[in-house]
């Protein structure tokens, strides 16, 4: 929305065949009470627990507001765990605090066992093929189920008998069928990461206080006064942004024009020093600018002439080799316009 | 009711359980967990001479030539007469020239000559290439942690049983093309023999050696800690049993402070200016050359349980530890323009299972614009904090943890795959709070 | 990435146009190769929707699914593109010429050379992008456990007669596309990206409309724009006017164009089923037509605009200079073609789900070896990619100014001459560290012996002394032209130009302890099982 509004649309969207497989597998697992679901969780972490015999616990979590529903929630846990059997809680609400705000949380589901142990599962729509997964986007899973367990651990603390698993259970559709299938992810490294974040994330407030004063986000505001708003909020562009969010393009835009050199990837950064901008690395390659004593000018130059001495000797080498009436450089064949 | 820890029996009874398992048991695997310091190499000795002279031959199968020269002369030193066998390459230089003055040690580039020894010594790359012998009883795999998969799988038909001795710590084995269409294989071949023969195997004993007798009570608690989080360990040595001094005072200077305080905690943080830099700084550089140089001028001498009186820390007792090859040389470059020899420069990779009285690190995310993989590799990290006995100071530019932060942690995840060890970013964190409260600012 | 393409990429930057990352082509070309742009369903695994292939760029032939979710139409796709690409690939197994195989005879474990055929040339596949060949990959598993008819009569939902063949190829290939330098299956953006930096960052490289604008933006465009163009532009429909190269789809044709049109043909189709006469039928027949007719052109809209863009790139890249050794790469992709057509005659079963632990291995050792291959032979095919190596001290360039006879102190002596060179670069040179030269396409040896003049200073010529260790003759005096001569201008590498094999694996059937003992009788059938199905295999 605010993207389209800066005139910048990123190709964002969820194909709804995607969307509705989702659902669809989602419901498919979940069926009969969960009985599938707690079969493929008895099987993959049951521990020395009886196995649920379709008598597990499916209390009803709906109330009104998050607030409410987190509570309700959190009750349910409660009463799950002293009663010492199995139950699965479907979409239950979590609450976490986020740079001194709450955050509601919805986790797909949270199995108690017996035991008093609570497992985070993940069901996505992905497949697992060969028991083996896209790994970036069980990477992402493991992310967020890591924040699940986080948020469940602030409930277990004051549930008597509770302690929350560190391995979650992401359950997938099998190889190329709608069967679901499960595996055990440990997100205890997740856990870790996410926990230090969460203390160290600069409170939502300071920085709204370092705005100036009037600052809205509005994407029914012009376009100039748009612009200057986001342009307040200190900008880290990258090229990972661009598949993670819809304001990407115009952060592009603005990365482009300032001739900043992490357009072309973190990475580039790496050999550049203290040199920031396209113009300032090409001039210092060129000798126009820089000490030479320094390391990173003296590399730039060092490539920049070990570059244009390759190029001119494979030139020479050509013209050599040519026959008299070089080839002209072919010209795009007609029909191949249509992505221009 | 509580008892004081004692190091030295906690490792004699973890020592004694391993080699009773390698002489007595009957599993065909034992591995055995490491920290850093705490005794590998000795204890892979011992087990080699225990083994040889209960009678039982054995082939020891280590990953580079060095460690495989360093373990025969340690063999040697032990036991002269025992007859130890060198299996070598064709290349020209196969083995270090030391050898040859050692008299029960043959050489040779064939396995058949090398027979009938009772101790047999190579690397895995050489000992893949020995086809249509007689299997050996038992086999010692040093560094395990270290050899890749596929390695282990060349050399596994050689022998009944082994000993796997490694550090868990240190840097991962890699491959310079992908691997992922095997992770989460019991057998991935890219992953370490330790985890493809507990994947097969997990009823094998697994033992760990508990104590660093390299690490200062200073550095054992934050390094395992940060980087053994579910197998901790503990220092052999108590706060005060260790000193480090100097004859000259402190000139005030920023490489001065930050030694004193290193003597002090064993920790120090030379933190210079924020700014971004090429991989040689040459401010940083500079700084960690002036630390060393100041070392030595300053004349620091180490107390520690080994010797009665206090000992000079001499160059060869202090190393200087960077990630990038081009960062070391310029560091050795900067030493010699100021004068000093003989201090040991090198990348994470070559300073594995050495072990100095003071290292001087070049933290590897010092004035970088970015945090990749590489620098955030735990292993790295790892090998640069664990080298000392004394102290390690680390030199480096402000700002690694706003770095930190802005690079968060987004490693794709294989199904299947254990998880071994903590986050890179996690223990990065963690060492930087550490190191923070040590901190010397410096603007040279 | 090494700062020589950093610095193309920022000179793109400034020019607005892609700069040379190499000055030949370094994969190799076929005359007549396949072209395949496939499209896939999003949120399925397994359900394609659609595909473009062919030889011929005027003609490519159209394969669409009217409802993915039928297991007979996809079925029917999968058929029909057996029907696409198994003749092409078998017009190329027959073609053969003798050659000769190092074999070890099992009784005397002594090598032996043996007479084989190996395929004169191989049938190459083209596809738009790196999701593409992951996606042939896919189609490969999803197909070659299928069971036909004749397989098996009692298979629920049997396979077409030549899907499961079709899976095993595609298999073979998806899987030589792991090895670095292969040409048997490359994806466009992959090689367009080898040669050219363009002024963005290479995750915006994988977008081949993007990629080409920058390697050849229209006139009066910068590549920046045209770039943008190609990534954002859309129509009155609000559709890209360069749709992405799949296999993915936009969303939001998906959601505009394609789900209406799948919706209408469902709708034809019921009321077909429902028709109560023959007339009726007929009408409902013509409706359910135009219905599918709608979808395949819908699908031929999207895939157009990128079979163009695949054979622009291949336009473009046809223009470089093919580098000497990458004949010497395709080579080994015949030989790969080769021993999987003689695989699949003599009746072996599919390539299993998982590779087991000899397997992996030797694929993972030897694509190691051909990593560290590829490395070599394009830095000496080409200036442009050795200069990146002479930057990392990796290998320099250095005139020979003094040459002096030295021999080996042995009974039978060998020359070991020892030569002066001169260079104003530093390269890694530490004692007795090996240096190679390229003689008559053969590497040479020598090794560092010591600076002339003491330890280099950090700029200016300094003089490096050498010693000539191989490839002199077997005579006293070297050979005529095998060493060096004052003024002769030679690129010494420090990195080998051959890469010797690993150690030999044991057989599978022989795997370790370590490793979980041998395979076991029953693997084999377990291995060919076919994947489960269910009566409605789509959710």
């Amino acid at each position: 929305m605010l993207a389209t509004a800066l005139g910048s649309p990123a190709p964002f969207g969820q194909s709804q065949f995607a969307f509705m497989r989702g659902n669809a597998f989602e419901a498919k697992v979940k069926a009969d009470g969960g009985a599938e679901l707690l079969r493929l969780l008895y099987e993959r972490l049951g521990g020395g627990a009886e196995a649920p015999a379709g008598d597990a616990a499916t209390p009803d979590l709906s109330a009104a507001g998050p607030e409410g529903r987190a509570a309700r929630t959190a009750l349910a846990l409660r009463e799950a765990t002293a009663a010492g059997g199995w139950a699965l809680l479907d979409h239950p609400m979590l609450a976490l605090e986020v740079a001194g705000s709450p955050a509601y949380l919805e986790p797909d589901a949270v199995v108690v066992h017996p035991d008093g142990r609570w497992t985070v599962v993940e069901i996505k729509s992905f497949p697992m093929i060969d028991a083996s997964a896209d790994p970036s986007k069980v990477g992402a899973a493991a992310r967020q189920a890591a924040v699940y367990v986080l948020a469940l651990e602030r409930v277990a603390a004051v549930t008597e008998g509770a302690e929350v698993g560190h391995q979650v259970l992401l359950v997938c559709p099998k190889d190329f069928s709608n069967l679901p299938t499960a595996s055990v992810v440990d997100v205890r490294k997740q856990r870790a990461v996410t926990r230090r974040q969460l203390t160290r994330l600069t409170r939502v407030e300071d920085i709204a206080a370092g705005l100036p004063e009037g600052t809205t986000f509005d994407p029914a505001c012009p376009p100039e006064e748009l612009d200057a708003a986001v342009a307040a909020v200190p900008p880290a562009y990258a090229p990972e942004c661009l598949a993670a969010c819809e304001l990407a393009f115009h952060c592009r835009a603005r990365s482009r024009a300032e001739g900043a050199v992490e357009t072309l990837g973190r990475s580039v950064r790496g050999e550049l020093g203290g040199l920031t901008t396209v113009a300032g690395v090409l001039a210092a390659a060129a000798g126009k600018e820089g000490d030479p004593a320094d390391p990173t000018v003296a590399a730039l130059r060092r490539a920049a002439a070990l570059r244009a001495e390759a190029l001119e000797s494979a030139e020479a080498l050509r013209d050599g080799t040519r026959e008299s009436g070089s080839v002209p450089r072919a010209g795009a064949p007609e029909g191949a316009a249509a992505c221009r | 009711m509580t008892t004081v820890f004692d190091p030295g029996a906690a490792a004699a009874r973890a020592t004694d359980a391993i080699l009773g398992d390698t002489l007595r048991g009957s599993a065909r695997g034992i591995v055995v967990d490491s920290p850093p310091g705490a005794g590998k190499s000795t204890l892979v000795v011992r087990a080699a001479l225990e083994l040889a002279a209960a009678g039982h031959p054995l082939m020891v199968i280590a990953q580079t030539n060095a460690q495989v020269d360093d373990l025969v002369v340690r063999l040697a030193e032990k036991d002269p007469e025992l007859p130890v066998g060198r299996l070598h390459s064709n290349d020209s230089d196969p083995y270090d020239k030391v050898l040859d003055g050692l008299e029960n040690v043959r050489k040779s580039a064939k396995a058949a000559d090398l027979a009938g020894l009772d101790v047999v010594i190579s690397t895995a790359a050489k000992w893949a290439h020995v086809k249509n012998v007689e299997p050996w009883g038992h086999a010692i795999v040093d560094e395990a942690y270290q050899m890749r998969s596929d390695a282990l799988l060349a050399v596994a038909g050689l022998f009944e049983r082994a000993l796997f001795v490694g550090d868990p710590g240190q840097l991962d084995p890699f491959s310079i093309v992908g691997a992922d269409q095997w992770a989460g294989l019991s057998y991935d071949p890219s992953a370490s023999a330790v985890s493809t023969l507990l994947a097969h195997n997990p009823e094998l004993p697994q033992h760990r050696l508990p104590v660093s007798w390299r690490l200062p009570a200073s550095a054992a608690p934050l390094v395992s800690d940060a980087f053994y989080p579910y197998t901790p360990f503990r220092s052999g040595t108590d706060h005060g049993d260790r000193k480090l001094s100097f004859g000259v005072a402190s000139d005030g200077s920023g490489p001065d402070r930050v030694l004193d305080e290193a003597a002090e905690s064993g920790w120090g943080l030379l933190e210079l200016p924020a700014r971004h830099t090429p991989r040689t700084d040459p401010e940083a550089v500079r700084a960690v050359a002036l630390v060393v140089r100041r070392l030595l001028d300053r004349g620091g001498v180490a107390t520690s349980e080994r010797a009665e009186d206090p000992v000079p820390v001499t160059a060869d007792r202090v190393a200087v530890g960077t990630a990038h090859r081009d960062q070391a040389a310029a560091v050795r470059a900067a030493l010699t323009e100021l004068g000093v020899t003989g201090v040991a420069v090198d990348t994470a990779n070559r300073l594995q299972g050495r072990e100095f009285d003071v290292t001087v690190v070049l933290h590897p995310l010092s004035g970088r614009p970015d945090a990749t993989a590489f620098h955030l590799e735990t292993g790295r990290l790892c090998v640069l904090a664990s080298r000392h006995r004394h102290a390690c100071v680390v030199v480096c530019r402000e700002g690694v943890a706003d770095l930190l932060d802005e690079h968060p942690s987004t490693e794709p995840v294989q199904l299947g795959v254990t998880v071994k060890f903590p986050d890179g970013w996690e223990a990065n964190h963690a060492v930087l709070a550490h190191l923070s409260e040590r901190r010397v600012r410096w603007r040279p | 990435m090494s700062l020589i393409t950093t610095l193309a990429r920022l000179e793109a930057v400034d020019t607005g146009r892609a700069q040379p990352l190499a000055t030949v082509r370094h994969r190799h070309l076929t005359d007549r190769p396949l072209v395949l742009v496939p499209l896939t369903t999003a949120g399925e695994a397994g359900a394609p929707l659609g595909a473009l292939v062919g030889t011929d760029r005027e003609a490519p032939r159209l394969l669409a699914v009217a409802q993915p979710r039928d297991r007979d139409l996809r079925f029917a796709f999968l058929a029909e593109l057996a029907e696409a690409v198994l003749p092409h690939i078998e017009a190329y197994a027959d073609v053969v010429e003798p050659a000769e195989r190092n074999e070890t005879d099992p009784a005397t474990g002594k090598k032996t050379k043996v007479e084989v055929e190996l395929c004169t040339d191989a049938a190459q596949l083209i596809v738009p992008s790196r999701a593409g060949v992951e996606f042939v990959r896919l189609l490969g598993r999803s197909m070659r456990f299928r069971r036909t008819a004749e397989d098996d009569p009692d298979t629920p939902y049997p396979a077409p007669a030549r899907v499961p063949l079709l899976g095993r190829w595609l298999t073979h290939y998806g899987e030589r596309a792991r090895v670095p330098g292969s040409s048997l299956l490359p994806a466009v953006t992959d090689l367009l990206n080898r040669h050219w930096a363009t002024g963005q960052s290479s995750l915006e490289d994988q977008h081949l409309g993007a990629l080409l604008a920058w390697i050849d933006p229209p006139a009066g465009s910068s590549g920046a724009e045209a770039a943008l163009r190609a990534e954002l532009a859309r129509d009155g429909e609000g559709q890209l006017l360069c749709p992405p190269a799949g296999p993915a789809t936009d969303p939001d044709f998906d959601n505009r164009l394609l789900a209406p049109a799948i919706e209408r043909y469902d709708r034809a189709r019921t009321a077909l089923a429902s028709a109560e006469d023959g007339l009726a039928a007929d009408a409902r027949l013509g409706e359910l037509s135009a219905a599918e007719r709608e979808i395949r052109s819908l699908l031929a809209r999207v895939m157009l605009p990128t079979w163009d863009a695949v054979w622009r790139g291949l336009d473009l890249l046809r223009e470089l200079p093919e580098g000497s050794r990458a004949e010497d790469r395709w080579t080994r992709d015949r030989w790969s073609f080769t021993a999987h057509r003689d695989r699949v005659r003599s009746g072996e079963p599919p390539q299993p789900r998982r590779d087991d632990a000899v397997t992996a291995a030797q694929k993972l050792a030897s694509r190691e070896t051909a990593q560290a291959q590829l490395e070599a032979q394009e830095a000496l095919d080409d200036p442009l990619v050795l200069a990146g190596r002479r930057l990392a001290g990796e290998a320099f360039l250095a005139t020979v100014s003094e040459v002096e006879m030295a021999y080996t102190e042995s009974k039978r002596p060998s020359p070991r001459p020892l030569v002066t060179v001169r260079t104003d670069e530093r390269p890694h040179l530490g004692e007795r560290t090996k240096v190679y030269r390229s003689l008559e396409g053969k590497p040479q040896t020598a090794e560092f012996v010591r600076y002339a003049d003491g330890p280099p200073a950090d700029d200016g010529e300094i003089p490096l002394v050498l010693r000539i260790l191989d490839r002199m003759g077997r005579g006293k005096e070297p050979a005529p032209g095998s060493v060096p001569e004052p003024g002769e201008r030679i690129a010494w590498t420090l990195f080998e130009h051959d890469q010797r094999g690993g150690p030999k694996l044991p057989d599978p059937e022989e795997t370790p302890w370590t490793h979980g003992g041998p395979p076991g009788a029953d693997a084999a059938t377990r291995a060919e099982r076919p994947d489960p199905v269910t009566p409605e295999d789509l959710l």
